[in-house]
């Protein structure tokens, strides 16, 4: 596929690697931006060679927000039939993990694409905001509903209704992101952790990603009969013999992805 | 680009700044709140600079605020200076202690209120004899500002930050120097071209590096041992990824001098 708004590495020790590159506009998420990391995500996850992507812009920034442009011509009706909600679900339906290698400004569509991710390393000095309260509009790509999950009511409203950013230090706190580093090795420390996960079991990987996520989605003893399944059902593959094994051998397990 | 409140200029690798409001020792308005920032954020940008020194003209390196901007009339309404120091005094110190390079500053004389924060903000203090550090916010019934009540204590302790903030004593170069609180002192005649030798060469070490070591120990006082042992792991691993590092390596294995270019 050829891309304009982001750079797409090769396949690296099981990791895939999207760079937003459209610096001129502080890689702005235009539709354009969000089909190609959707396309991106749908190729990999059909490859069995992909175990985990990562996601990330520049040292100075993630994503400042959507493209202003491309939104201020469209009035309720457009909105009503715009593609971009669909945009978004491509890349929520991703099943392999996605992290998040932030530097500088995550704001608006920036933010809410991290909240898609299912990790973040950030760099210090990165900042997290929903700005989009100052343009008279709110947050439209899951800002409300996935930051007060995460955060908590005061958080979100605080962020939300002032449009104030927090720090990277505080959203550490606050749980937003796994791990802080100094901005030059983010992006480093990001494949490190992608790596990692990138050496487990791929369909372990992907079920334990789906019941931490499910948990948004249901109650809890409804969460605890999914999780039960997907448990039971890795039974079912050889990556679990394996696995097992290995560890009561004593040696490095070598899985497959079956 | 003219100013009107500041000089300055280059030496070598040297960017020197002179507060230049003699008549007022060298006290802030917002002017030179302006001016001292764009020649900041100019000079962290660019390469060519490797080592700041920050001076004052005449015979006062800073009084901090000039009030003569604050006169309050009784029945006006009380100003608001948080503003000011959310606009201009933490950006500055910010400024100066996230300077990715060394940054020296010769005490010339009085440095009272802000001024005397502003002056330990930076990194190796100078000061002439004839200096002398006053916290005087307490007289004016105002709190130290410009991180005096964050970095005093860790400067010289509990017990003299408290005196020195609630007294409002006026300490000598030389007391200032023995409680830890500066690096030297110099007899007044010197103090320009001793600050101004020593800022040289600083200018000419691995720039990179120092801007490392600058940020550890920034760092060192809100962290754990254990999440500074994390940071100094990260710095050195970047660190050891310059180009200065393997000058410096090279230098010492072949018996030369390194030369080191700041990257």
């Amino acid at each position: 596929m050829n891309c304009q708004d982001i750079l797409v590495g090769p396949v690296d020790a099981g990791v895939l690697t999207i760079s937003l590159n459209r610096p001129e506009r502080r890689n702005a998420l235009r539709n354009q931006t969000l089909a190609e990391i959707g396309e991106v995500l749908a190729g990999a996850a059909a490859n069995p060679e992909v175990r985990a992507v990562v996601v990330g812009g520049n040292l100075r920034c993630f994503a400042a927000g959507a493209d202003l442009e491309e939104m201020r011509h469209l009035d309720a009706v457009g909105l009503q039939q715009d593609v971009r909600p669909s945009l978004w679900k491509r890349i929520d339906d991703f099943n392999k993990p996605l992290i998040a290698a932030v530097n500088g400004y995550a704001l608006g569509a920036g933010l809410e694409l991290v909240l898609h991710c299912d990790l973040v390393v950030a760099g210090e000095g990165a900042l997290f905001g929903l700005p989009e309260i100052k343009l008279g509009i709110m947050p439209g790509a899951g800002g409300t509903q996935r930051l007060s999950r995460q955060l908590g009511q005061q958080t979100a409203m605080k962020m939300v209704l002032t449009g104030e950013p927090i720090s990277a230090e505080r959203a550490y706190e606050l749980g937003l992101v796994s791990q802080l580093c100094v901005p030059a090795l983010t992006d480093e420390y990001a494949h490190q952790l992608a790596r990692q996960i990138a050496g487990q079991a791929p369909l372990a990987v992907q079920a334990a990603k789906g019941a931490i996520k499910a948990c948004q989605e249901t109650s809890l003893s409804q969460g605890l009969r999914q999780e039960r399944q997907a448990f039971v059902w890795l039974a079912g593959t050889e990556d679990r013999n394996e696995g097992i094994n290995a560890f009561l051998e004593k040696r490095a397990p070598q899985y497959r992805g079956k | 680009m003219e100013y009107q409140h500041i000089e300055c200029h280059r030496e070598g690798a040297v960017g020197v700044l002179v507060l230049n409001r003699p008549a007022q020792l060298n006290s802030f308005n917002e002017a030179m709140h302006q001016e001292v920032a764009a020649v900041l954020k100019d000079w962290e940008q660019d390469p060519e600079v490797r080592a700041i020194l920050l001076t004052g003209n005449g015979r006062g390196f800073c009084a901090g605020q000039d009030l003569g901007d604050r006169a309050v009339n009784s029945g006006d309404a009380a100003p608001d200076l948080g503003q000011s120091i959310d606009r201009y005094y933490n950006p500055l110190i910010k400024r100066l202690t996230n300077m990715p390079k060394p940054v020296v500053c010769a005490v010339n004389g009085v440095a009272a209120g802000a001024g005397a924060n502003i002056a330990l903000a930076c990194d190796i203090v100078i000061a002439a004899r004839s200096a002398s550090f006053i916290q005087a916010f307490c007289r004016l019934g105002l709190v130290p500002d410009s991180g005096g009540t964050w970095l005093l204590p860790r400067l010289v302790g509990r017990a003299r930050a408290m005196a020195l903030t609630l007294r409002g004593d006026k300490v000598s170069a030389d007391q200032a120097r023995d409680m830890g609180m500066i690096w030297q002192v110099v007899e007044d005649e010197q103090l320009q071209s001793e600050a101004m030798q020593q800022a040289l060469q600083l200018s000419r070490q691995p720039t990179y590096g120092l801007g490392l070591i600058k940020q550890a120990i920034n760092s060192a006082a809100d962290n754990s041992l254990n999440q500074q042992l994390e940071l100094e792991r990260d710095l050195q691993r970047l660190a050891g990824r310059s180009e200065d590092y393997r000058e410096g390596v090279d230098a010492f294995l072949n018996k030369r001098t390194p030369e080191y270019k700041g990257r």
